[in-house]
């Protein structure tokens, strides 16, 4: 869980600064766009390196849902006869939603990829004007989309809040100190990430990127 | 005070169980939660009912055989207590409480509440101690210890091992009784020599005994009325990882 939880963390990390780009118009933002298909040329054919790096992340994604899914079973199968009375998990809010967070994640990215990657979701789809794409598809008039969006990232956000903890945790965070540090430090970055994501589709909403 | 009381009958562990209504009168608020039981189970003796059966020994929080979960909590509402230390002051007159065993696959219900907490015994056989015979105190300056560690290691050795941590959790993980047994002894000087082959060891006897995995989500060191710390198991995680990176059975290694 932890080890590839890092790694789908270290892509949102770089996602979320490589989406910051838009706030510096749309030429500079198409240019990254498209300079990522030429990441490693001219060692690599065009594309290579993002394809590498989506097997990598696919893989990633499944051997995450893979160890979630062996927990949850064990889990179930630990508490056969489940408790007539069985009080709310009151320590954590996070880590009670981590599970079916975690779905709501999956078909977040499912449609993000068909929305803004291959764009058959997108109401332009223009591979050749990303910027143009994303205008689109969070103008005013699609609220809608915002609004799935931000639920999605807020799910990601509560996610990201126990995983974090629980990652340093998994890998021998043993101190009293040490726990109150990665907590806020789950929860400053968490809420960093989120905001920085949050950023784009409200920019757009607003008219600050047109 | 009166009282409802839902509570689990089960007449062996081939019965299938189910929440049986008793009420009950006159409860004073200075009975401790127990005496409470008592009192039912004297009535229902009396009427020719067969008492609930439930563990108890000390009655005085140490010896870890109370194991009820009341109203959802394992050990009732007061924290840092077990279930003989609650007094019935915790609850107000016309209240319904819910008690039941503790539920855990590695706990199997013996009868009524009391369950069958043997899975701790083997996860303890399976390196929870030091092999050495160590004989009487030595002479307390020979083998100095840090009192950093010495108290970590102290507020570890503090379970009772009664199982609120499991009974307690989402996951149904035995993690915080392992770990405070881990933290316990790899933090002393006797519990070097076996440090690594005993978290391989006492972790895979806890996953056979058919105990969820822990998730980091807390609710066991919120339980447990011996306060063990939830990052006893970073220490329990660290040393695993160790062990599981070292070469055993390498002289030297």
């Amino acid at each position: 869980m932890a080890v590839t939880g890092i790694i789908l963390v270290l892509f949102l990390i770089a996602h979320m600064l490589g989406n910051l780009k838009i706030f510096t118009g749309e030429t500079s933002f198409d240019h990254y766009a498209h300079w990522l298909r030429d990441i490693g040329t001219p060692l690599l054919p065009t594309t290579w390196f993002l394809w590498i790096q989506r097997a990598a992340l696919t893989v990633a994604v499944l051997a995450h849902i893979g160890a979630a899914v062996v927990l949850a079973k064990r889990s179930r199968a630990a508490r056969p006869v489940p408790y007539a009375h069985r009080r709310k998990i009151h320590v954590n809010y996070a880590a009670r939603t981590m599970r079916w967070g975690g779905v709501i994640i999956l078909l977040f990215v499912i449609y993000h990829i068909l929305d803004l990657t291959t764009g058959h979701l997108n109401p332009q789809g223009d591979p050749a004007n990303p910027y143009g794409n994303v205008v689109a598809d969070f103008a005013p008039e699609r609220w809608y989309v915002t609004l799935f969006y931000t639920l999605a990232l807020v799910t990601l956000g509560f996610h990201l809040r126990h995983g974090a903890f629980s990652a340093f945790r998994s890998l021998g965070q043993q101190t009293p100190k040490g726990e109150r540090r990665a907590r806020i430090a789950a929860l400053v970055f968490a809420v960093a990430l989120v905001g920085g994501y949050l950023l784009v589709p409200f920019a757009v909403i607003t008219g600050l990127v047109a | 005070m009166n009282l409802t009381l839902r509570i689990w009958r089960q007449h062996g562990p081939e019965d299938k169980g189910r929440m049986v209504t008793y009420p009950v009168q006159d409860v004073s608020p200075d009975m401790s939660f127990l005496e409470m039981l008592d009192v039912l189970n004297e009535r229902l003796i009396l009427d020719g009912e067969e008492p609930v059966a439930f563990d108890h020994d000390c009655r005085e929080g140490i010896c870890g055989a109370c194991s009820l979960m009341i109203n959802g909590e394992a050990h009732g509402p007061q924290r840092g207590t077990t279930a003989c230390q609650l007094h019935m002051r915790q609850f107000s007159d016309g209240d319904t409480i819910d008690i039941e065993p503790w539920r855990a696959r590695a706990f199997p219900v013996v009868k009524d509440l009391v369950v069958n907490r043997n899975a701790f015994d083997q996860i303890i056989a399976a390196g929870g101690y030091v092999t050495a015979p160590t004989g009487s105190a030595p002479e307390a300056h020979s083998v100095p210890v840090p009192k950093a560690d010495a108290d970590a290691a102290f507020s570890s050795a503090a379970c009772i091992g009664c199982g609120a941590c499991v009974a307690a959790c989402p996951n149904g993980s035995g993690m915080l009784f392992t770990a405070a047994k881990i933290t316990q002894l790899s933090l002393l000087p006797q519990g070097q020599p076996e440090r690594y082959t005993r978290v391989i060891g006492m972790v895979d006897a806890h996953d056979e005994a058919g105990f969820g995995g822990c998730t980091n989500v807390g609710e066991c060191a919120s339980a447990c009325p011996k306060g063990i710390p939830l990052n006893t198991i970073g220490r329990l995680n660290r040393d695993y990882l160790k062990a599981t990176a070292k070469r055993s059975g390498t002289p030297g290694s």
